[in-house]
């Protein structure tokens, strides 16, 4: 089995987000930057499949600026991932065009049987760019997936949707997944994983070579704001009764929402 | 011309509908609506009062439940046909699973999880948050193809249905589609209560609620003012409550009018999934919980003293 895997980095959680004085977008540096939180899941869900298949592989594809994407692969492949490719990019591509591009990538690699990615990604949250990439493809996708079961050429998949509610589909091959958090739990890189990824090569290729120009992108992101200070917090005073009938005083009278 | 995408519970319009069709309304554009599922007929005919001028309904047995592949088919038909600047859906589970594909088929542009929407002669003015609420920017749509919005529930004001006219009803037909995707089984969550990402008021619990068995008096409190239970990751990772009322960033990002925080501490990535909340109330023993530089009102103490006591109160209050 071939399996794709399509990683984006990101921020770290714990990073302060900084703006560019002209607030056309946040100041990169002394940003930290991880891999996709669901991305790794991902990443995961494709080892555990090659080591149950023999004959399987799994390569990883990150797309952004090559340098610091270079990183993020790194640490996929002293996962377990067998080989890696960064699509070099500008800080900011739009979903329609890093689904394509991804999609050149992916065919220039040859087939795939799987193509898996994270549910969203955490920084623009745009959830986006999986199904984009399955239409490129032309392959049906599923997304937010807690479990997946292969059997032969079909996956049946479990995606959660409002109210606890499930959705089970069966989906034939070859499909792109989006791996939601219950998928698994994603391994960290073991000493001699990492030895190895230092010696692998990471191949590269630019959007020129997909045929993808980045001027082309159907939005961007401009004027970009902080969020308004919040007013002070206030603290209600008293015993427990006189604190919970202000409160409710408060919601109702001051705030207007009950 | 706006389409939108008017996404129901089989018995009536959600609260992200009504929401976009009061957007519509007030953005002087010509609007049309598709309705999809065996109830569409019966919900369409509601649609006119609200300024719609022609509906497309689909009531094939096929849609009853989502399967992206045929909802994709018969929304990019409906596109098609109806030529619209813009589509507003909601940025539901369903919303973003399927607008992103049909913006590749027709080679539109989608923008999910937006905040921020109104239109200024005639163009839509979005923004959304970026980097889990840290920062928030303007989406400036670079295309002359359709643009897919799709908007956060409880960030628009409901208006009223206005008008005393009926909408056009136009059928479409699911043509036939060679399926890869087959919908096996769908198990119903237990909640009959609103989900999280569409609830208006939250009671959300963590650690501090100290075991399982206490959630009750969380539920307690919800019930009295028709809220939704949420929790902290720290309870779903102790396996107190499941993963589906996890708020937070690797959980759901909520934005209701009301959040009650108990015995939550208030990490960042707690934050990043309810910081779009209008008003918030924390309680919680310690005084320093970072929870409190984020709320609106605060009340510091044991939760198992005022969560019953404030179920009282609300309880005068509400009856
Ligand atoms: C990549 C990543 C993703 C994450 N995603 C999420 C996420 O989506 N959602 C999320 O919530 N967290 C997430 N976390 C975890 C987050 O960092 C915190 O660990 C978690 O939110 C803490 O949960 P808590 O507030 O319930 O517990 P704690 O931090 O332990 O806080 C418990 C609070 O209860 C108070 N308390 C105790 N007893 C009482 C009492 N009797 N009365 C009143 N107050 C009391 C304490 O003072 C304390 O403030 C994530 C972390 C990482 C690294």
């Amino acid at each position: 089995m071939r399996i794709a895997v399509c990683i984006k980095q990101v921020p770290d959680t714990e990073t302060k987000i900084k703006l560019k004085p002209d607030q056309s977008g946040i100041e990169p540096t002394g940003v930290k930057w991880v891999i996709n939180p669901y991305d790794e899941h991902a990443i995961e869900e494709g080892i555990k499949i090659r080591d149950s298949n023999a004959g399987s592989s799994v390569l990883v594809f990150c797309l952004g600026p090559k340098g610091r994407c270079s990183e993020a692969l790194r640490t996929a492949l002293a996962m377990g991932a067998d080989e890696a490719v960064v699509i070099d990019a500008p800080e900011f591509l739009d979903t329609s065009l890093t689904g394509r591009a991804l999609a050149a990538a992916l065919k220039k690699e040859g087939a795939f049987d799987l193509v898996l990615t994270g549910r969203h990604a955490i920084d623009d949250n745009a959830a986006s760019v999986g199904q984009i990439l399955a239409g490129e493809l032309g392959i049906p996708h599923a997304t937010v997936i807690s479990k997946l079961t292969l059997n032969g050429g079909v996956a049946t998949v479990e995606r959660e949707i409002e109210g606890g509610t499930k959705e089970i589909f069966e989906i034939s091959l070859p499909a792109l997944l989006a791996a939601n958090k219950g998928l698994n739990t994603p391994r960290y890189a073991s000493l001699p994983g990492i030895m190895k990824a230092k010696k692998k090569t990471i191949k590269e290729v630019s959007l020129n070579d997909l045929g993808v120009d980045p001027a082309k992108g159907a939005f961007r992101y401009a004027e970009f704001r902080l969020p308004p200070e919040k007013p002070a917090v206030k603290i209600l005073a008293g015993d427990v009764k006189t604190q919970s009938h202000e409160l409710a005083r408060l919601l109702r009278e001051e705030a207007k929402v009950l | 011309m706006i389409l939108i995408f008017a996404e129901h519970s089989g018995q009536e319009f959600k609260r992200g509908t009504l929401e976009l069709l009061t957007a519509a309304q007030q953005s002087g554009l010509e609007t049309k609506a598709v309705v999809l599922g065996a109830e569409a007929e019966s919900l369409a005919g509601q649609l006119g009062a609200w300024g719609v001028g022609e509906v497309y309904v689909c009531g094939d047995p096929l849609l009853k439940d989502y399967n992206p592949e045929l909802y994709f088919s018969i929304m990019a038909a409906a596109i098609s046909e109806a030529k619209p600047d813009y589509v507003l859906a909601a940025s539901s589970m369903l919303g973003r699973d399927l607008f992103p594909r049909v913006a590749q088929k027709i080679g539109g542009a989608v923008a999910s999880d937006c905040t921020e929407l109104s239109f200024s002669g005639g163009a839509a003015v979005v923004r959304k948050p970026l980097y889990a609420g840290r920062c928030s920017a303007r989406v400036e749509f670079q295309t002359a193809a359709t643009k897919i919005i799709l908007m956060r529930a409880n960030q628009l004001p409901i208006g009223q249905p206005i008008k005393n006219t009926t909408a056009n009803i136009r059928k479409l037909a699911l043509s036939p589609v060679d399926l890869k995707t087959r919908i096996k089984e769908i198990v119903k969550g237990a909640s009959e209560k609103l989900d999280l990402t569409e609830a208006n008021i939250i009671v959300s619990g963590g650690r501090g609620m100290k075991g399982p068995e206490h959630f009750k008096l969380l539920e307690d409190l919800a019930t009295v003012l028709g809220a939704t239970v949420g929790a902290s990751r720290a309870v779903v990772d102790a396996g107190w409550v499941p993963h589906s009322m996890q708020v937070g960033q690797t959980g759901k990002t909520v934005a209701p009018t009301l959040y009650i925080a108990c015995g939550i501490s208030g990490a960042i990535q707690h934050l990043a999934g309810m910081s779009g909340s209008k008003v918030i109330v924390a309680i919680n023993k310690d005084p320093d919980a970072p929870i409190f530089q984020k709320a609106t009102y605060g009340i510091v103490g044991d939760v198992f003293e005022i969560v019953p006591s404030l179920t009282e109160e609300f309880k005068k209050l509400l009856q």
